[in-house]
């Protein structure tokens, strides 16, 4: 057992951190991402990290990364957020995506696809949940029908809650292409350009009134045959087969929060400054969000260990995302306790990033497959229990 | 980087879980219920594996390996609720002597003859929290050794004991096995191990190496308390199918469960920390106990809950884990002890 980083690891830190010093914009200097100009500042962001192939270190060379290992792109992730570097708004495309199609993609999909994700040139959404179908993803109903004199299919439905849906140039999505079939066969996952005639986006604002996802509808809408990622009716399998694998350690790097719980500690002693007896009644939950944030990095450390040895993260990804996404409110539910009356304030001030963090984290048990779904695995795969 | 034990030691852990598998049974704790007893056949099974002496330093008859060594077979003996002090013996009363051994200014006579005891396994100990020096010490009434503090003129002051030479007064505990005790005893300077400086150095290592040894106790117990859970639910049958196909039911599992998975990286951390020397074990041992503590606790709760009345009885083994859950919870800090503990550790750090 060793939990230290090789010389080598800590050399590629050192030329992360040179790197992200000289070119991190100001914190909070860009607007947000859920807007029209915010999502352009952050596209110019990853656009100038691509260009010095900081933007998706762990992929292979040819298509824009460094082709590290997945300790090292923890280390960069550290030093990403220790830099206080802005959102990712290309995290659909590379930490959802991208592992799918290293996986199922043709080379002529790879070649034509993870450049410009890799540069933001082309950013994704994820055309996933229906009106109908959240929690109980295989009732999608939105479908695809073959024609064959097109060579392709013609998609129709409608599709919702897609992250950066607003603004994004191109959705991955599953659509039903056998009706006949049993729900979790006869889908098959598709690569749709949102500039394709019949596609309607329309932007939904979220609690925090930004647009930050949309509904996406679909009015025969032609995507060609090479646009299909995996065998068609084989869908699900595709969407799912990754999650067990690294994409179920990489959603959420144990740094974001180890980084936010240091900023809580700050926050922490400058409480016991001002209003030292409120400050006391928060130092347990304080402590609990530290921890939480410490035990999520040893917990990311073991799992990437397994899958380094040639395991696989398994059922255990879902035990993972209940606890960052719990983590993540524990950590701003603590701060807006220390800021006390002031946490309503929704100005510039000291206080605004941990409301905008908040009103963040409250989407945590939401999305990526709800944590009531996600006990369902962690019971029925980890422990054996009957599905109901 | 290599976050994982090795294939030796998890081979080492694999086989003491035969053993106790076979020498531990739930019949047995019961028989230790009634009959309480430091020393049984099972204890000496576990002294020729060579496991009392695995952090004994070879030259006095151990094996000289760590704390991350012990942590995969000290979670074996909290699965089965071991009634013998292994966690304290072995984890932590044998680094204690020898930490005490490698200080010129600390020290007696014994110290050399009770790191050959501990490692032969000739000799149970029972440590002291330094914290609670007056509170009766677990596994003390029966204990061979007996490693107690005392104030000094320069605080705290460590002293050793044969049980021979202290009368200990039973005190009851929830969990028999436990074996309660309060010392008659006076500190002398026959008695004396270390002080000033030296002994606060062994109290702060001890204090670490118990809060992650007693972690890992917990982790056993939290997994077998979460087994049974899971087993009982697939069999019991309400509404005409088993309970564990409620999601009311999956989710009080679930939640314990995901405790445990994240409770497990964080004890092998300190325990790695611990044997490495690195500056923050304070820290990491206490996320490890506080979080070994929490896991614990909850599957104690959902246990319960899940099996009902039954759970309720003493004719059912749960209340075995569920009372050695709750002594270890409190024990070497509980978990709002090392929240706080740790708060203090962050601030100073800034």
């Amino acid at each position: 057992m060793d939990l230290h980083y090789t010389d080598a690891q800590e050399a590629f830190r050192d030329e992360a951190r040179s790197w992200l010093d000289a070119h991190v914009p100001a914190p909070r200097s860009l607007p947000s991402l859920d807007t029209a100009a915010g999502f352009e500042a952050h596209r110019a962001w990853e656009a100038a990290l691509a260009a010095d192939r900081w933007s998706v270190v762990s992929w292979p060379e040819e298509f824009g990364g460094r082709g590290v290992g997945i300790l090292e792109w923890l280390v960069f992730e550290e030093e990403y957020w220790r830099a206080q570097a802005p959102l990712r708004v290309s995290q659909n495309g590379v930490f959802l995506l991208a592992p799918t199609m290293f996986e199922f993609g043709t080379d002529a999909q790879k070649q034509r696809f993870l450049p410009p994700m890799a540069s933001a040139a082309e950013i994704w959404c994820q055309g996933w949940s229906e009106p109908d179908a959240g929690s109980d993803l295989a009732g999608i109903r939105s479908r695809a029908q073959r024609s064959d004199d097109e060579g392709g299919w013609v998609l129709s439905g409608q599709k919702t809650w897609a992250s950066r849906g607003a603004f994004a140039e191109w959705c991955f999505g599953l659509f039903r292409t056998d009706p006949e079939a049993e729900r979790h066969r006869g889908l098959t996952y598709f690569l749709i350009d949102m500039a394709t005639p019949g596609v309607t986006v329309r932007p939904i604002p979220q609690i925090d009134g930004e647009s930050g996802f949309a509904e996406l509808f679909f009015e025969d809408v032609f995507v060609p045959d090479e646009l299909v990622l995996g065998e068609v009716g084989k869908g699900w399998n595709v969407a799912m087969a990754t999650a067990g694998t690294e994409r179920g350690l990489s959603l959420r790097s144990p740094a974001r929060y180890s980084r936010a719980a240091e900023r809580l500690v700050d926050l922490y002693a400058d409480c016991l400054d001002r209003d030292p007896d409120r400050a006391r009644r928060s130092a347990d939950s304080v402590a609990q969000a530290w921890m939480d944030a410490e035990a999520y990095r040893l917990n990311t450390l073991w799992t990437a260990t397994r899958v380094l040895d040639g395991g696989s993260v398994g059922p255990e990804a879902s035990a993972n995302k209940i606890h960052w996404s719990q983590t993540d409110l524990s950590i701003h539910r603590a701060a807006l306790d220390l800021l006390g009356p002031e946490a309503e304030f929704h100005g510039d001030g000291v206080d605004a990033p941990w409301l905008d963090g908040f009103l963040f984290a409250l989407a945590g048990p939401i999305y990526a497959g709800t944590n009531e779904i996600q006990r369902n695995v962690v019971a029925e795969r980890m422990l054996g229990l009957p599905r109901g | 980087m290599h976050f994982a034990f090795t294939e030796t030691q998890l081979e080492f852990r694999d086989a003491v879980r035969q053993v106790l598998a076979k020498e531990c049974t739930t019949d047995d704790v019961r028989a230790a219920y009634e009959a309480p007893a430091a020393r049984t056949g099972r204890w000496d099974t576990l002294a020729q594996m060579g496991i009392t002496g695995l952090a004994v330093p070879e030259a006095h008859g151990g094996l000289g390996l760590g704390l991350v060594d012990l942590v995969p077979i000290i979670e074996e003996a909290g699965r089965v609720v071991l009634p013998e002090p292994l966690a304290m013996t072995a984890g932590v009363a044998g680094p204690l002597l020898a930490d005490v051994n490698t200080t010129a200014a600390g020290g007696n006579a014994h110290v050399v003859r009770w790191l050959e005891g501990v490692a032969s396994g000739d000799l149970t100990a029972a440590v002291a929290d330094a914290r609670y020096p007056k509170l009766a010490v677990a596994g003390a009434d029966g204990a061979d050794l007996l490693l107690l503090v005392a104030d000094g003129p320069d605080g705290p002051e460590l002293h050793g004991l044969d049980a021979t030479d202290a009368p200990v007064i039973s005190v009851p505990s929830l969990d028999p096995t436990r074996r309660l005790g309060e010392p008659a005893w006076v500190p002398s300077p026959e008695s004396l191990l270390a002080s000033g400086a030296v002994a606060a150095w062994c109290i702060a290592r001890t204090a670490d190496r118990a809060a992650v040894a007693t972690g890992a106790e917990l982790l056993g117990l939290a997994d077998a308390m979460i087994t049974r859970t899971a087993e009982y639910a697939k069999d019991r049958q309400q509404f005409g199918k088993p309970i564990g196909s409620f999601q009311a039911v999956k989710h009080l599992v679930a939640g314990a469960q995901v405790l445990l998975e994240f409770a497990r990286p964080a004890v092998y951390g300190a325990a790695w920390a611990i044997d490495e020397g690195t500056g923050d074990t304070a820290r990491a041992a206490s996320v490890a106990k506080a979080y070994a503590s929490d896991a614990a606790l909850e599957a104690a709760r959902i246990s319960l809950q899940v099996h009902g009345a039954i759970g309720y009885t003493w004719e059912c083994d749960l209340h075995l884990f569920l009372k050695r859950s709750w002594a270890l919870a409190e024990a070497w800090g509980s978990a709002a002890d090392h929240r706080a503990r740790l708060i203090d550790s962050l601030l100073a750090g800034r």
